[in-house]
């Protein structure tokens, strides 16, 4: 299974009809797709916690957000998902390109890769690392999981996994 | 102007547009609530600089609805970028009021840039929005209220005396989300 697919698929089977995004070259294959779908509203943003606000609004009015970004972009949002979508009680997808993991050719990528699911597990966001096999099945669970726990759920996915491993 | 001059005459107008209201962390929200407190306003009381952002996310969501969002000059500081992405991905449904008094009033009036000159309406001319007001008087803020794009409204330094906002933050968003979401179509309640 293509990884980029993988993930769409399980945006689709979630019925996510509203993305936000900062670019990672990792994600580039998925926001093409996601850019494509006219059933999805899609809006680049220029920082990742901007896209935190308009994912909150958009559920707010009745949407079903996700937003994409990389790991980097989760240091630029702790305060946006914790005093908005956690105080609050608002679900948010987000799918993270995982960087600064085994193999990362970038060495300034590697303190925030080690960082991610610390930061994740201080502020109680539950958190998936799927194959790309698994992908589909675990990025719709991750929004049921959102939806039901009115929170933020992140769906890491490292080099590996768009190595399609 | 006083600030809470101005955020009564946006809270009028959008009772008057039945409009959803997104209004800023600290003393503007306190403000709103104490002149004209709404279910169809949605006071935060965290994540400084996302004003506009969130209530891009709900004009893009509810087509139909006006939404208006009351920002500060130190909170659009703090997320300049929603101006290039207002520019270009607002819809015509979308208001945003930049209440600029030069100052972070919340936290002791500390001056932010636009004390030393930084020109927001230039910004935001520059990040491409098409429809920018500056206004100073009361009428002029009344005609700008019933449009789109971005107006910023010269206002004095100094907060109202208002209590603080009596509901939870859960009280705040169920209320407003009974306003904003469409209703279900009859019989699918259930859903």
């Amino acid at each position: 299974m293509n990884p980029s697919l993988a993930v769409y698929q399980g945006m689709l089977r979630a019925g996510i009809n509203f993305a936000t995004s900062v670019p990672c070259v990792n994600l580039q294959e998925l926001l093409a797709l996601v850019s494509d779908d006219p059933e999805i509203i899609h809006v680049p943003v220029t920082r990742e916690e901007e896209g935190v606000g308009l994912c909150a609004g958009a559920w707010i009015g009745g949407h079903r957000p996700a937003l994409l970004m990389q790991n980097s972009g989760l240091g630029n949002s702790i305060n946006a998902l914790a005093s908005l979508d956690l105080l609050y009680g608002i679900p948010l997808l987000m799918i993270i390109s995982h960087r600064g993991g085994m193999g990362e050719p970038v060495i300034g990528q590697v303190p925030m890769g080690r960082l991610t699911v610390p930061l994740l597990e201080a502020m109680a966001i539950p958190h998936f690392e799927p194959s790309p096999a698994e992908a589909e099945e675990t990025v719709a669970q991750a929004w049921s999981q959102a939806a039901a726990g009115c929170c933020p759920v992140a769906v890491l996915l490292d080099l590996e996994f768009w190595r399609g491993r | 102007m006083k600030r809470i001059e101005a955020i009564a005459l946006a809270a009028e107008a959008a009772a008057a547009q039945d409009a959803l209201l997104v209004s800023n962390i600290g003393f503007p929200s306190r403000e709103l609530f104490s002149v004209k407190d709404r279910p169809e306003n949605f006071y935060m009381l965290g994540s400084m600089g996302l004003a506009s952002s969130i209530g891009l996310g709900l004009a893009l969501a509810l087509p139909e609805r006006k939404v208006m969002v009351l920002d500060g000059d130190g909170s659009v500081l703090m997320n300049l970028g929603t101006l290039a992405t207002i520019a270009h991905y607002a819809p015509e449904n979308y208001l945003l009021v930049i209440l600029d008094n030069c100052c972070y009033g919340s936290t002791g009036s500390q001056p932010t840039c636009t004390h030393l000159g930084t020109d927001l309406f230039a910004l935001a001319k520059a990040a491409g929005v098409k429809k920018v007001s500056l206004v100073e008087r009361a009428e002029d803020l009344a005609e700008a209220l019933l449009g789109p794009g971005v107006v910023i409204v010269n206002v004095d330094a100094g907060n109202a005396n208002v209590p603080i906002i009596s509901l939870s933050p859960k009280e705040i968003i169920e209320r407003f989300m009974r306003c904003a979401r469409p209703a279900p179509p009859f019989g699918m309640n259930h859903l």
